[in-house]
């Protein structure tokens, strides 16, 4: 792969929404400050930078995981996926669309890493994952609002609009089903 | 050009139904929605600033006493490293709501444990991180400070204190009377977005991005703590990743950021940890409410009684205002209230959403389902025959009440069974299933607000104001506001909020924002109109506008000429505040599940019946609502602060260990909103929603915990540890 003029080993890059960029020199830096310091990426957001509040979810090829929780450099050649890679102003994506027509935030500042965790979750469903609200360990999970609820409590959201999130997130999973 | 309109009488012609554009009060999506869900909304640390160094806090590992040296040596060395500021204009608590001055300083003095002591400042964030775990501080501990509230002699809050008639002698007398005494712990704020401040020097002149609610009071705080004048500081806060009163005032990172700045010659950003946010900021204070009421046969009170206990450090002015509404909430004509503040060296006890209430209404509308059982009536029924008339204290009388509407349309939305009520009447299984019920209330609040409103040439409009925007919705309504008076589609008006070059709004805080704001964009707008009106030689109260154009089919475009109209609006309460009692009123109705096995209580069911004037935007409205109501789940079931009894140091500084509401712990939750128009509220109609939504839903939940396991609680949170303990055999 060419960055910036110069033939780089993939391993020594992350792709991010698409585009490679190096990895930081320094080891402790997380895969969030990565994000938010050194790409510009600030959609996705640092709310307790301790794994506990799900606000800097973003998807590493595919997973959703909690960025604070892992350092940059564990991800040589991964691909990530940040709230900005899901849709802009222009293009949103039909969660970033339910989200605005359900109200399904208020300051906006957890509602990157709800999207972003939504967009996995529902694929999660799709697999058949089963989760604790789930009716059984083995084969389909019915698509219910608690299965969704259960999923995204990683996911705070101080200002307590679940309840339209939660719409926002069937609006879109019936339409997928339909 | 500025008009200047002060509100001494009810404005009851609600010039706002008149207009035509019909868009206000319509559940329009927010106006900076795509923003915030693409991730492109920045807040305060986000912006991209060149050359920006990084500062992280240190904080004391002492309760009090005093800073005797810092040993700069020992990290200046390390890699990265600029320098370690501890200069004594540090701040060292968060100032108050509305405090209008810099909060206390002096680094070196340490009055609570995790008081922010020095700042350190490095290229980049895990450097400075690195050197603040690595700072040695040494101390003189200064030994005994209390950290109990019971163990002080407190300070009565003399103007909190009634003594009315003769409450011993109506509990006596009266033909049902309790005697109850609530705890509730202390909670936090815990705004999704930590406290954040970016600071940039250029010259003599100080801009800083930070995440405050109020830049009005804000600026002056920080110009104060800097010994600067206001004229040389910028403050800019377009997007507030949440507040809930802990961002009322400036606190310590932006004092910090703005000091290493200037001495370091280059940018400064400073974000606090979750766990620096827990420890220096604002807590709610722990309460112990004693509820003394007394009712005649039919239930109507002959007595009431509401004493509290409330926790704060030395020096601090705020004391929880635990009784706001139950001055005024129900009848009685002997009363006893008194407020009390207990001086401990916890961290600063500051508003954290809906002061006073969001503890007080829990307690007094659990006392009150414990009085309407022993009379032997149905709790709404109570509650409908002790709505006074008038202000029971000032006599004054009340600018609207919809208590009664809210009871009676909640109840039938709900599903409520009116009658007399027994627990444990319905088991599934391992769970009890119960229904409980509380009132609503919070005083109304309205403040001076200041907005430019420009009508420009092409026929759009742009608002300024300093006014904040913390997901309240105020982008929005403003939108709709001006939109509505003049005439266009709310996309054609572009609000910029947040910035102090622009005129000063009222901050968010206290629920006021909306009605404060609004009513100065209304001033400002009706002064355009009436300018609008001139040009076609008609007067202001006639002028019909549509879609940019008159019905007689002139346009904006025509009218102004190519020229843009600007007015600034400024509004300003007058007589209105001290001739009414203004509140909103509301009640809420839950159904729970309690496990018989465990305590543990579920949320099944949850509804909210309020009103609050004129709804602005049903969406951004039921919104607030909904918000409230989930954190009087919290409130009723999870929330609280810990402190270790040995140097009060807050155990559980985290999103881990103090639980707020998840998403599995919210149901599906009903809001009815129950339209009036309150004059007397403002000239708009309007009253606030921000924090209604949490007056009392605590005590539906705990309302019904009894109802469905027989557990009769008095200290909130119930947890699953005292539901069984207090649940019979």
């Amino acid at each position: 792969m060419v960055l910036q003029g110069q033939e780089v080993r993939l391993a020594d890059t992350i792709t991010v929404n698409g585009t490679a960029y190096p990895i930081p020199d320094d080891p402790r830096v997380s895969l969030l400050d990565f994000l938010r310091q050194h790409i510009g990426l600030t959609g996705t957001k640092k709310g307790c930078d301790h794994g506990q509040c799900g606000a800097c979810t973003v998807l590493v090829n595919g997973v959703r995981i909690n960025s604070c929780l892992t350092l940059a450099t564990m991800h040589d050649g991964d691909d990530v996926t940040t709230i900005e890679g899901l849709g802009t102003p222009e293009e949103p994506s039909a969660l970033q669309r339910a989200f605005v027509e359900h109200d399904g935030y208020q300051c906006g500042y957890c509602t990157p890493g709800q999207i972003c965790s939504a967009t996995a979750m529902l694929e999660e469903i799709a697999a058949g994952w089963p989760s604790d609200a789930s009716e059984t360990l083995n084969g389909k999970v019915r698509l219910s609002s608690e299965e969704i609820r259960e999923r995204m409590s990683g996911n705070l959201c101080r200002c307590g609009a679940y309840a339209n999130i939660v719409a926002a997130i069937e609006d879109v999973a019936a339409g997928d089903r339909s | 050009m500025t008009v200047h309109f002060k509100q001494d009488e009810p404005d009851n012609s609600n010039r706002l139904d008149g207009m035509k554009q019909g868009v206000l009060g319509k559940p329009m999506p927010r106006i900076e929605g795509l923003a915030k869900v693409t991730g492109t909304a920045p807040y305060a640390a986000e912006y991209p600033v060149e050359n920006c160094a990084e500062g992280v806090l240190v904080t004391a590992t002492i309760t009090r006493g005093e800073v005797t040296s810092i040993d700069r040596k020992s990290v200046l060395s390390m890699p990265g490293v600029i320098a370690v500021i501890d200069d004594e204009k540090l701040c060292t608590r968060a100032a108050q709501g509305t405090a209008n001055e810099a909060p206390m300083q002096g680094p070196a003095q340490v009055c609570y444990w995790g008081q922010p002591i020095a700042l350190v400042v490095a290229k980049t964030f895990e450097q400075a991180r690195d050197a603040a775990k690595h700072l040695n501080v040494e101390y003189r501990v200064e030994e005994g400070a209390p950290l109990d509230p019971g163990e002080v002699e407190p300070e009565e809050q003399e103007d909190e204190t009634v003594h009315q008639g003769d409450l011993a002698h109506a509990m006596a007398e009266a033909a049902h009377s309790i005697d109850v005494t609530y705890t509730t712990k202390g909670h936090a704020s815990a705004a999704m977005e930590p406290h954040a401040a970016i600071a940039e020097w250029d010259g003599h002149k100080l801009t800083v991005h930070a995440s405050l609610q109020m830049l009005n009071y804000n600026i002056t705080e920080l110009a104060d703590a800097l010994d600067m004048e206001e004229d040389d500081v910028r403050l800019i806060s377009r997007y507030v990743g949440g507040g809930f009163g802990s961002k009322l005032g400036i606190s310590e990172e932006v004092v910090a950021a703005a000091l290493a700045a200037k001495q370091v010659g280059r940018p400064v950003r400073v974000v606090q940890s979750r766990q620096q946010v827990f420890q220096t900021v604002m807590r709610r204070s722990e309460t112990t409410q004693r509820l003394r009421l007394a009712a005649d046969d039919n239930g109507k009170l002959v007595g009431f009684g509401h004493e509290a206990l409330v926790s704060n450090l030395p020096g601090e002015s705020f004391a929880e205002p635990v009784l706001q509404s139950s001055h005024f909430l129900y009848g009685g004509e002997n009363r006893e209230l008194m407020l009390n503040v207990a001086r401990i060296h916890r961290m600063t006890a500051g508003s954290v959403r809906a002061p006073g209430e969001a503890v007080g209404m829990p307690a007094l509308e659990s006392a009150m389902d414990v009085l309407a059982e022993k009379v032997g009536i149905d709790p709404v029924e109570l509650r409908l025959r002790n709505i006074p008339e008038d202000d029971p204290e000032e006599g004054l009388p009340f600018s609207s009440h919809k208590l009664a509407e809210c009871l009676k349309q909640g109840a039938q939305a709900f599903g409520w069974e009116n009658g007399p009520r027994k627990p444990r009447q319905r088991r599934e299984g391992e769970w009890w299933i119960g229904i409980g019920m509380a009132s609503a209330a919070r005083v109304h609040n309205v403040s001076e607000a200041k907005a430019r409103v420009t009508l420009k040439a092409d026929g759009t409009a742009l608002v300024e104001t300093d006014m904040t925007d913390i997901g309240t919705g105020t982008y929005t309504i403003l939108a709709q506001i001006a939109g509505e008076m003049l005439g266009l589609d709310p996309k054609r008006v572009l609000v910029e909020l947040g910035d102090t070059r622009h005129p000063r709004g009222p901050g968010s805080g206290g629920s006021w924002g909306a009605a404060s704001i609004g009513s100065a964009v209304y001033v400002a707008c009706k002064a355009i109109r009436e300018e609008l009106a001139t040009k076609i030689g008609t007067s202001e109260d006639k002028l019909e506008l549509n879609e940019g154009r008159t019905p007689t089919g002139e346009s904006l475009t025509d009218l102004l000429e190519g020229k843009d109209l600007a007015r600034e609006g400024h509004y300003e309460p007058g007589d209105i505040e001290d001739d009414y009692t203004a509140s909103g009123f509301g009640a809420f109705f839950a159904e729970v599940r309690v496990n018989h096995y465990t305590g543990e209580t579920r949320v099944d069911r949850m509804l909210g019946a309020f009103g609050f004037g004129r709804v602005l935007n049903a969406k951004t409205a039921r919104s607030q609502c909904i918000g409230g109501i989930t954190w009087s789940i919290g409130l009723a079931l999870t929330e609280a602060l810990e402190f270790d009894p040995r140097d009060g140091h807050l155990v559980n500084c985290d999103l881990a260990e103090y639980h707020v509401p998840v998403h599995r712990d919210v149901p599906d939750l009903d809001v009815v909103l129950v339209e009036e128009r309150d004059g007397a509220a403002s000239p708009i109609q309007a009253k606030g929603i921000g924090e209604l939504g949490m007056c009392g839903g605590a005590a539906a939940i705990a309302n019904a915990i009894y109802n469905a396991c027989g557990a009769r609680l008095y200290d909130y949170p119930m947890t699953p540890d005292r539901v069984l303990a207090g649940m019979p055999d």
